[in-house]
């Protein structure tokens, strides 16, 4: 398999470029989603190529084809180097790439049930059920379930000499209830939006148990339909664990990216409000705010052996005791900035240029727990579960609703709120931060569906977190 | 290069008896040339075969895709298909294939598009960059250039070739930028230097900004927002799934509209990048969606028109099975109001030039969260008196175009980027008399 990339590569230096790499890349993946019973799909899916990347220069070039003959493969490289010359019409600096070390490895995801040789009417059935068991509540108008799995091997070669094969499965699902009331509709999901997902192999769908959460869930979904609104105001918010696990990844995990520091995002995704010569000093956040992007974290969604550039999956502390101290890179944006490289250079697939993407970016526990900071806190609401985010392309003016909450009252959780909302701005906001659940409380989100890039790619991202509370933030936006 | 008529057919051939059938293939080559801080800094390109084969083998559905369209290949998917058909419950909902009607081989594409080199994509950005002297230019050239072919067991079939180009991008002064966008299916039709041009000058008109009390303001959109706004009506609200389920603003026949505001699915005609069929064979046709403010119509795939007792509006796409069926050629009809009228006429507002990050807070009232950028404008006795830092808004859209609210309507559509994806939505500038800001830069 290697010699697919290999012959690519080739094919980009003969044709003029300084350093090439390619990864041939088998992909398939599994989607099944049920509704009220039904399967509303269920897709399965095979791709496999060779994207091959050409530096000459300091302009790049990338191609990416399905057609796996000698001749094809040829052209894929040769057309790489010819798409770099161009490139050279409007010329960037020299930007020589990072040092890392040229290994020959191999890297599989640690997994016990393959989740791609589960039976389908196992997968299925489990999803009908869950379905089913949320319909008991007459209220639930929309009852949603579904399962996905990625299992992809991928061949990395480069001039320089790596040749690495990694093998990584992933896998996830979850559930949601709609009910549907006069003029509105609330939902609740399990175990997060948009379901949890993890690498790893069936296992993780069976350790959440779907099944046994479904009643509550949807008994939730109803009990929204006559909750009082969200409060209005500042005070104290406490976060569930998914959800600050999303509000790291907006406002940490995106600012933190080092292409956005650059510039290179600046069209689309959009830059950062960081600035690179305040790396080191610049406060993002209370004492109690730790951060590492950790693509080593076992059973975590953004977890590897190996990036795409064929650099070794790391431990990065990005935020130190409130101070930011890293970033996320690749080879290329870390030479500019004087920088180690991170390691964090991944593709959506083989047709698509690897670019710096978050691993793990997660926030390490504190020694509080929820129900501490519920007891301590004297006016305030908890949200839990993301129903919409947004942020500003400097990643600092976010709001974002939750699909429930509970207002807190000296010390108490009282009742439900529904459309739960805040807003803030990241520094004031993570400065904030003030009280931070435990280790028994961590747990590895997986968002499956992190969008970045042109052509748009959609990358697997982890963010460990535990429960929040932060001080005095806006809530109960309203339209 | 793969001829994808051939391999419909072949995957339909292979399934023969064994069950209903319906094949999609799509070959193509997708190239794009990325620029950041004024240099090319991504340039890819990618030859593609897209396969997708749907069965249904006595009323058991499943779908597969991949990448390959060899003989092997095609039949081990076909094989794939029926094996995990056979795992399936009966579904009672299947609406069945589409039958056999003539649709005559279309050809949408421009040679200029098929033709398009990587050389000739660095020149339209070269342009685009030269166009802002001593400012910091970042976006995108690309071409998509693909032919598609669609057969099912029914004896329906049907190909159709097109093509899509578009240059996007901004200029950056260091403390504010501008934006520009222009999309067509000739690639010969994009002007760098006059995209990069107008970007420029908004970058410039931009610097300087103040922040705004955030609060209720008239304003005047530039086709981008309205884009966006088109955007969301169609993907949470005249989405035929979406009404099914209970989870749309649509009422049919009512006036939830300003009189001003129509809109339409035009697949085909003068500007239209061009669409034959969806992805289950129907025909595409022109879409009346909303009338003069009165919504007319829904998007319907088969399966949503099933349950809703109405055929299917040639709606269906890739993803319909999961999120619904889409309109995806959006036109909101022009008026006749120029920019500078519809500035002239606001004595307090606030132009936008483009939205960010919109996402829906309800999708049954329609209220959204977002921001502004590349170009937020204060517009004070009907002229622009400065820039104003980018401020969040909650609002709901369809309260934004309701009765009344609408009070001018541009005469400058075009192709613009919503936010989510090239060559979907064709809009004028709106002006609107009132827009929810909740927030400003300061929070």
């Amino acid at each position: 398999m290697f010699d697919h990339a290999r012959a690519a590569v080739e094919a980009a230096l003969a044709a003029g470029a300084t350093y090439a790499d390619a990864r041939y890349v088998e992909a398939r993946d599994e989607q099944i989603e049920v509704l009220n019973g039904t399967v509303e799909q269920l897709d399965r899916g095979e791709a496999a190529g060779v994207g091959v990347r050409a530096l000459v220069g300091s302009s790049w070039g990338f191609f990416g084809t399905h057609d796996l003959s000698p001749a094809a493969l040829k052209s894929a490289g040769s057309r790489a180097t010819e798409i770099a010359k161009a490139s050279a019409v409007v010329p960037g600096k020299p930007s020589p790439l990072a040092d890392v070390p040229v290994v020959e490895a191999d890297y599989e995801t640690p997994y016990a049930e393959a989740p791609l040789e589960v039976p389908i009417s196992e997968k299925v059935d489990l999803l009908i059920a869950v379905t089913a068991a949320m319909q008991e509540v007459k209220e639930i108008r929309l009852a949603r379930a579904s399962l996905g799995a990625w299992d992809t091997h991928k061949w990395f070669v480069s001039s320089q000499g790596h040749r690495i094969h990694q093998h990584i499965v992933e896998t996830g699902g979850g559930f949601d209830a709609t009910a549907l009331g006069d003029g509105e509709t609330h939902r609740r999901s399990y175990p997060q939006s948009f379901g949890q997902f993890e690498t790893g192999g069936f296992e993780v769908v069976r350790r959440w148990d779907f099944l046994g959460n479904a009643p509550r869930i949807a008994d939730e979904a109803a009990a929204l339909l006559t909750a009082a609104d969200c409060p209005e105001g500042e005070m104290t918010l406490i976060l569930e664990a998914s959800q600050l696990a999303l509000q790291i990844h907006e406002s940490v995990g995106h600012a933190i990216e080092l292409d956005r520091i650059l510039g290179w995002e600046a069209a689309f995704a959009g830059t950062s409000h960081l600035e690179l010569a305040k790396l080191g000093s610049h406060r993002y956040g209370s004492e109690l705010m730790n951060i590492t992007a950790d693509a080593t974290l076992r059973g975590a969604l953004g977890t590897f052996g190996f990036d795409d550039e064929g650099t070794p999956a790391q431990r990065v502390p990005i935020v130190d005791r409130g101070r930011w101290v890293g970033v996320l890179s690749g080879r290329d944006s870390a030479a500019i900035a004087g920088l180690p490289p991170g390691g964090m250079v991944r593709a959506d697939g083989y047709a698509r240029l690897p670019m710096v993407r978050m691993t793990n970016v997660g926030l390490l526990p504190g020694d509080s727990s929820l129900e501490e900071m519920i007891a301590d806190t004297e006016r305030g609401v908890f949200m839990s579960t993301n129903r919409s985010w947004s942020i500003d392309d400097k990643r600092l003016n976010f709001q974002f609703g939750c699909e429930i909450g509970w207002e807190i009252r000296n010390g108490k959780l009282g009742r439900m709120v529904k459309n739960p909302t805040y807003t803030g701005i990241t520094p004031r906001f993570w400065a904030q931060l003030d009280r931070l659940g435990g280790q028994d409380e961590w747990v590895h989100w997986g968002t499956p569906n992190c969008g970045k890039g042109q052509p748009m790619q959609v990358a697997h991202t982890g963010h460990s977190a535990s429960p929040g509370r932060f001080a005095e933030v806006r809530v109960g936006v309203k339209g | 290069m793969t001829d994808p008529r051939t391999a419909a057919d072949r995957l339909i051939e292979i399934i023969g008896s064994r069950g209903e059938a319906e094949a999609t293939v799509a070959v193509g080559r997708l190239e794009l040339t990325r620029f950041a801080n004024s240099f090319i800094h991504q340039n890819v390109g990618e030859e593609y075969v897209n396969v997708r084969l749907r069965v249904a083998a006595g009323g058991r559905l499943a779908t597969v895709t991949g990448n390959r369209a060899d003989d092997a290949a095609l039949g081990k998917l076909a094989e794939d298909a029926l094996v995990v058909a056979a795992t399936q419950p009966v579904d009672e909902d299947w609406p069945g294939l589409t039958t056999a009607v003539d649709i005559a081989p279309a050809d949408f594409s421009h040679a200029s598009t098929n033709g398009a080199t990587p050389a000739g994509r660095a020149a339209a950005v070269k342009a685009f960059v030269d166009a802002g002297e001593g400012l910091s230019a970042a976006g995108f050239c690309d071409t998509d250039s693909f032919e598609t072919a669609f057969a099912n067991s029914a004896g329906h079939r049907a190909s159709a070739r097109g093509s899509r180009a578009t240059i996007d991008g901004i200029h950056q002064t260091g403390e504010s930028a501008g934006a520009a966008h222009q999309t067509s299916n000739a690639f010969s039709d994009l002007d760098g230097a006059a995209a990069g041009a107008l970007a420029a000058d908004r970058a410039r008109r931009g610097m300087h900004a103040f922040d705004l009390k955030p609060g209720e303001y008239e304003v005047v959109l530039a086709p981008e927002p309205v884009a966006t706004i088109a955007v969301f009506l169609d993907f949470y609200g005249l989405n035929g799934k979406a009404c099914n389920e209970g989870q749309s603003f649509v009422e049919l026949g009512a006036a939830q509209f300003d009189e001003r505001i129509t809109m339409i699915d035009a697949p085909m005609g003068p500007g239209a990048l061009g669409e034959a069929y969806d992805a289950e064979g129907t025909p595409k046709r022109s879409t009346t969606l909303i009338d003069r403010g009165i919504t007319k119509t829904v998007v319907h795939d088969r399966r949503s028109g099933r349950r809703a007792g109405v055929a299917s509006t040639g709606h269906a796409w890739a993803m319909s099975g999961s999120l619904g069926p889409l309109a995806g050629h959006v036109v909101v009809k022009p008026g006749t109001d120029t920019v500078d009228d519809m500035i002239a006429a606001v004595e307090r507002g606030v132009y936008v030039a483009t939205f960010n990050y919109c996402r829906i807070l309800d999708p049954k009232s329609q209220v959204v969260t977002g921001l502004t950028r590349n170009g937020t404008f204060m517009i004070e006795n009907g002229v622009i008196t400065g820039a104003v830092t980018n401020l969040r808004f909650t609002q709901s859209f369809v309260k934004a175009l309701g009765p009344g609210n609408v009070l001018g309507v541009g005469n400058d559509l075009r192709y613009a980027d919503s936010e989510f994806g090239q060559g979907v939505v064709r809009a004028p500038s709106l002006r609107l008399a009132a827009w929810n800001f909740t927030g400003g830069a300061a929070g």
